[in-house]
């Protein structure tokens, strides 16, 4: 068990050590930040001696030893852009993105669940093959056009919506949220669906397909034959069964919610960790980009090292194989 | 303080619906970057002066019309050939009270001179500052400096006591791993004071009760929220959440003149774009000529510049918004001479028949470097310019890249045919002839002449243009400079940038040719 644990950790932190070097190896092509911290009027000598002062004239392997050193300690560096440090720049902006990705990942669940059941249970019924139809829509419309799209109805023809940004914020503590003002809520209420639809979709999708796999199941014909109420089989019994798979979907969705957070974050303006990355990345400011792509990462890690540790603990399976062959 | 959030988030809105006297109007507007900071002297960048002017102020300043004026300076004159002596306005007080003095002028002169001021292009030639009294200062220059005003319109005043108390005497720099103080918080002597400041979010700035100065508009907040997206700007300003948008994307320009609720007040931007060739190398860099460069041959010059049909660009590249032009600087810069400034009319078939005398009868290949988010269409000109050299058989191959990739390949002279577009933000013609016509030397000469031309007698005339303060005889030297470069086709001026604001139906605004929006000068319907 604890060697299983070590190994998967090993394992994250090799992913971890990838997602650096790719990041920091794909950061020699975005540009120089040079160029754009110092005046067009700078001489040849002030750009060296920038250069010089950021650590970009060294050898590149040098560069990039010197940042895992400090990444490790949580030290990102300061940003080319802002003047600030990189990892106050990202946890000012963590609470944007968390909360756009909870508020969009529980309008997915909440929205897809019931759906997803209505369809399984009245497959020939008119509203399903709307559901059904539909829901392709938003499978294959891409993000940033649900979100333009919702812009133009509801703030700019019904003017009912704030069309960007991030409406009023309290600070709760550190953490600045949107949730407790009328603005902060009607300010998430286009961004979340449009971060949520696809999974929505898709949760809606597999929700559909478990309920009618379980529904074919011999214990459901029995509690038929035992006269329970169809409240109670469909909810008590299939769609419980329906369940695991789509807490653990919608747990891997979570990380793929916040990393695509981007481009919802840009359509709206949302003052989230995305649009500070988008941002970066046009400015060449490689240290909040480094920063930002590692955490992602430590996010993606994370969260497949709970899934892969939830499993161990729920399917006994799991465990007897990995007894038998010994660790493979 | 422990207030339950939500009584606290009550308690804000209601200080706020108190804080705003009816009739206050709020000036809510909007492009697609934030400022990088609020120190005045860290990054020379349009919008972060822009921003800066609401706050801090320069000794002198430019008007509606963009002439000097006085502002922290009530008067000035020369001292002797290397300085000149300014009066400072009295009663003048900082955002926090303390009075504005000679000290801070020399100060402020001095921190701007620091090697991690930005502002170094602003004080070429200025030495330092002394002060003489309470209320006169001099700066010192290292010759006689003709354009010293101009200069200053850029350089603005900080209090000396605040920034040695926040420990910013000097500009922010990236070498030091901390923010400073002067990049989030603010104190000036300006029309407004720094509010809040959240950084890619919402910068807050309030009018300011006791400044010198008559606010000609009725604008009582400034509220600057940065919007990145064109379709996300436009929506907010068409659904009424902002007022005011500074960059509208030109293909939207037609549609927002339609639109009632929106008006588009259209402005001469002081930039010229223009492109450039490399007239140094023996061979070309990218180029399907070996052995020799074509560049170097003026009658290739002259081709390019007859193919390419600058009245076409404007009617379909720029929808109408450009002015093509034969010089290298706007019609706002002194020096500008409308006699040469007569675009060259398209001549496909004398531009072929220069290429064949040239040894060029069937043409040949050449890579058009192009920045895609510098200048307003500058890729969709590049393409348009492509397909015109082409009618004469020139095959250009069209190398578009952003402007963080663009400007170090061009800068290291990686080019053989290139795109620039030059502001002048002193208003005088030096700056642009320095930069781009003189060769490529010390101090600025030349600094952005890529292609690395040069006429020793065009270099005569700049450098005597450095020092020479009677502006008749500038003109004649700026004339002259331009002339020579005009008939050696030195480069391919293509047109001044028209630049479109689009706001709220009903404001009123002064569209400076700078790109400023002025808030002071704002009456909001």
């Amino acid at each position: 068990m604890i060697a299983f644990v070590i190994r998967r950790l090993l394992q994250g932190v090799v992913v971890m050590l990838v997602v650096g070097f790719i990041a920091f190896s794909l950061f020699n092509f975005v540009g120089d930040p040079v160029a754009l911290m110092l005046p067009p009027e700078a001489t040849q000598a002030d750009r060296q001696a920038m250069r010089e002062s950021l650590g970009l004239d060294r050898p590149f392997m040098v560069q990039f030893a010197t940042f895992v050193g400090h990444a490790v300690q949580g030290n990102f560096g300061i940003s080319l852009r802002l003047g600030r440090p990189v990892s106050a720049l990202l946890a000012e902006r963590l609470p944007a993105t968390l909360e756009l990705a909870i508020v969009a990942a529980a309008l997915a669940l909440l929205v897809g669940i019931p759906m997803g059941v209505y369809t399984g249970l009245k497959r020939n019924a008119w509203f399903s093959r709307f559901l059904l139809t539909a829901s392709l829509i938003g499978v294959s419309l891409p993000t940033f056009l649900i979100g333009i799209f919702l812009i133009l109805i509801f703030a700019v023809w019904l003017g009912w919506l704030p069309s960007f940004g991030r409406g009023d914020t309290v600070m709760v503590g550190p953490w600045s949220t949107g949730l407790l003002t009328a603005s902060g809520l009607k300010a998430l209420i286009l961004p979340s669906i449009t971060l949520g639809l696809f999974q929505l979709t898709l949760i809606m999708r597999l929700v559909r397909a478990e309920m009618l796999e379980v529904l074919r199941t011999d214990y459901i014909k029995f509690a038929r034959a035992r006269g329970l109420t169809n409240r109670a089989i469909h909810f008590g019994h299939a769609l419980r069964n329906t369940l695991v798979p789509v807490i653990t979907i919608t747990g891997l969705q979570l990380g793929a919610i916040i990393a695509f957070a981007i481009i919802t974050e840009t359509v709206f303006q949302w003052p989230g960790m995305g649009l500070l990355f988008i941002q970066a990345v046009q400015f060449a400011d490689i240290p909040v980009m480094a920063a930002y792509l590692c955490l992602i990462g430590f996010i993606f890690v994370v969260i497949n090292l709970a899934v892969d540790l939830l499993y161990y603990f729920v399917d006994p399976r799991l465990r007897i194989d990995r007894a038998q062959a010994g660790g493979h | 303080m422990n207030v339950h959030p939500v009584l606290r988030a009550l308690a804000l809105a209601a200080a706020f619906a108190l804080a705003l006297p009816a009739g206050a109007k709020t000036l809510r507007w909007s492009s697609q970057g934030d400022i990088l900071t609020m120190d005045p002297h860290a990054q020379n960048e349009g919008l972060n002066n822009a921003i800066s002017d609401l706050v801090y102020e320069p000794l002198v300043t430019r008007g509606r019309d963009m002439a000097i004026e006085p502002c922290l300076a009530t008067a000035w004159q020369a001292a002797g050939p290397k300085a000149m002596r300014f009066t400072l306005r009295q009663g003048v007080r900082f955002h926090d009270g303390t009075p504005f003095t000679a000290d801070d002028a020399v100060f402020s002169i001095q921190r701007a001179l620091a090697p991690t001021s930005n502002f170094s292009p602003y004080l070429e030639g200025v030495i330092g500052a002394r002060k003489v009294d309470n209320r006169t200062i001099e700066i010192v220059t290292s010759g006689p400096n003709p354009v010293l005003l101009s200069q200053l319109t850029e350089v603005r005043m900080m209090s000396r006591a605040w920034s040695v108390k926040h420990g910013v005497q000097k500009p922010q720099d990236f070498k030091n791993k901390e923010e400073t103080f002067a990049a989030r918080n603010a104190n000036g002597t300006g029309p407004y004071v720094l509010k809040t400041r959240e950084a890619d979010v919402k910068t807050v700035f309030a009018a300011n009760p006791s400044w010198w100065g008559k606010n000609e508009g009725n604008v009582d907040e400034v509220v600057y929220r940065p919007i990145k997206q064109d379709g996300t700007r436009l929506a907010a300003l068409l659904s009424g959440e902002v007022d005011f948008v500074l960059d509208p994307p030109p293909q939207d320009i037609a549609r927002l003149k339609k639109d009632p609720k929106v008006q588009v007040v259209e402005g001469n931007e002081n930039r010229t774009v223009f492109f450039g060739f490399d007239q140094w190398r023996d061979e070309l860099l990218y180029s399907s000529v070996k052995g020799k460069n074509p560049f170097r041959d003026r009658r290739v010059r002259e081709a390019f510049q007859l193919a390419v049909d600058v009245q076409a660009l404007r009617t379909q590249v720029m929808r109408g918004l450009s002015i093509p032009t034969a010089v290298m600087f706007a019609p706002q810069v002194d020096g500008y001479d409308k006699s040469l400034d007569v675009p060259v009319k398209a001549d496909r078939a004398k531009a072929r028949k220069l290429l064949a005398d040239a040894g060029y009868p069937k043409g040949f290949e050449v890579t058009l470097d192009c920045p895609n988010n510098r200048y307003i269409n500058d890729e969709k000109l590049c393409q348009a310019v492509a397909a015109m050299l082409a009618q004469v058989d020139v095959t250009v191959r069209l190398n578009a890249m952003p402007r963080a990739l663009y400007f170090p390949k061009i800068q290291k002279y990686d080019t053989s045919f290139y795109m620039l577009g030059w502001g002048v933000p002193t208003f005088d013609s030096l700056y642009a002839l320095q930069s781009l016509l003189h060769t490529v030397g010390a101090g600025g000469d030349g600094n952005f002449n890529l292609g690395k031309y040069s006429n020793p007698k065009v270099d005569a005339a700049i450098d005597a243009l450095k020092t020479e303060t009677d502006p008749a005889r500038r003109h004649a030297l700026a004339h002259e400079a331009l002339k020579l470069h005009q008939a050696d086709v030195g480069h391919l001026p293509l047109h001044h940038q028209v630049i479109p604001w689009a706001m709220r139906a009903g404001m009123k605004v002064v569209h400076r040719a700078d790109n400023r929006l002025v808030a002071r000068w704002v009456q909001m319907p």
